[in-house]
């Protein structure tokens, strides 16, 4: 289904769209680096001791 | 589960050598941060979020055996992780009222002035998305996965997952750009409420 309409508003649409797709990305890379930033952090070293732990209760019960 | 994995599962329990047991830990060692930054996404509070990935990863090593090596133990792990998060939540659900509060609260200021889009003004656009739009956003636009996959982790349709991510940027991008993430107790809401009003209706219009 094509639509006509002036060419005016076709080239502002289309402006509009750009901008759209541009602020997306935006929000991408700042989504990927809000997560980013948590996958960066350091581990704490509970969990590697939790693990540890789990580990040698396991082959102690076989 | 199927009941005809049972059987192959039992075998495998019974075949496993430490071997298995190493490798298979260390891939989940290395599984600990990205586990860690999905909890946060959903829980907001660092703390609880810390608690429910060391629960995901002690239910995988547990689960171990079931695991196909070689098979996407990230995908895995997620699935494991998102499960307890709801299961908890349906424990108890006023600490999940706590949630967008909690997660309005730990705001990190670590903005760019130049950034267009402000990492808090993002993380509070988040909040005010409907959870399972946020966590499909999240899965595919910053945890790298495939729509097929993210629909695994969710445990739902490949098609239920586009629409979810498709309508969380749209319902981001206007949170955004009318800062009705600015709370402002009810006002805030009543925009919010529009917001997503109107997000629906462009998403079935097209």
């Amino acid at each position: 289904m094509i639509e006509q309409r002036p060419s005016e508003e076709r080239r502002r649409s289309s402006a509009a769209m750009d901008e759209a797709r541009l602020r997306q990305q935006a929000i991408g890379v700042r989504l990927r680096q809000m997560f980013d930033e948590v996958v960066n952090e350091q581990v704490p070293e509970e969990f590697l001791e939790i693990l540890r732990r789990a580990d040698s209760r396991s082959s102690e019960n076989g | 589960m199927a009941e005809d994995e049972l059987h192959p599962k039992a075998a495998a329990a019974a075949a496993r050598r430490p071997a298995d047991d190493e490798a298979f830990k260390r891939e989940l060692v290395q599984l600990i941060p990205h586990l860690r930054a999905f909890a946060r996404t959903l829980c907001g509070d660092p703390a609880a979020a810390d608690d429910l990935a060391q629960d995901a990863m002690m239910k995988a090593w547990d689960a171990r055996a079931s695991f196909q090596m070689g098979t996407n133990m990230k995908a895995w792990t997620f699935m494991i992780l998102r499960n307890q998060f709801y299961s908890e939540k349906r424990r108890s659900w006023r600490q999940s009222q706590l949630d967008q509060e909690a997660a309005e609260r730990t705001l990190v200021a670590v903005d760019d002035p130049e950034a267009p889009v402000a990492l808090d003004e993002l993380r509070q656009g988040l909040a005010m998305l409907p959870p399972e739009q946020r966590e499909a956003l999240i899965l595919v636009g910053a945890g790298g996965f495939a729509y097929e996959e993210a629909a695994e982790i969710c445990g739902c349709a490949v098609g239920t997952v586009k629409s979810r991510v498709s309508r969380a940027r749209r319902a981001l991008h206007v949170i955004l750009d009318e800062g009705a993430y600015e709370r402002d107790g009810a006002a805030a809401g009543d925009a919010m409420k529009s917001i997503l009003a109107d997000a629906e209706r462009l998403s079935t219009v097209r």
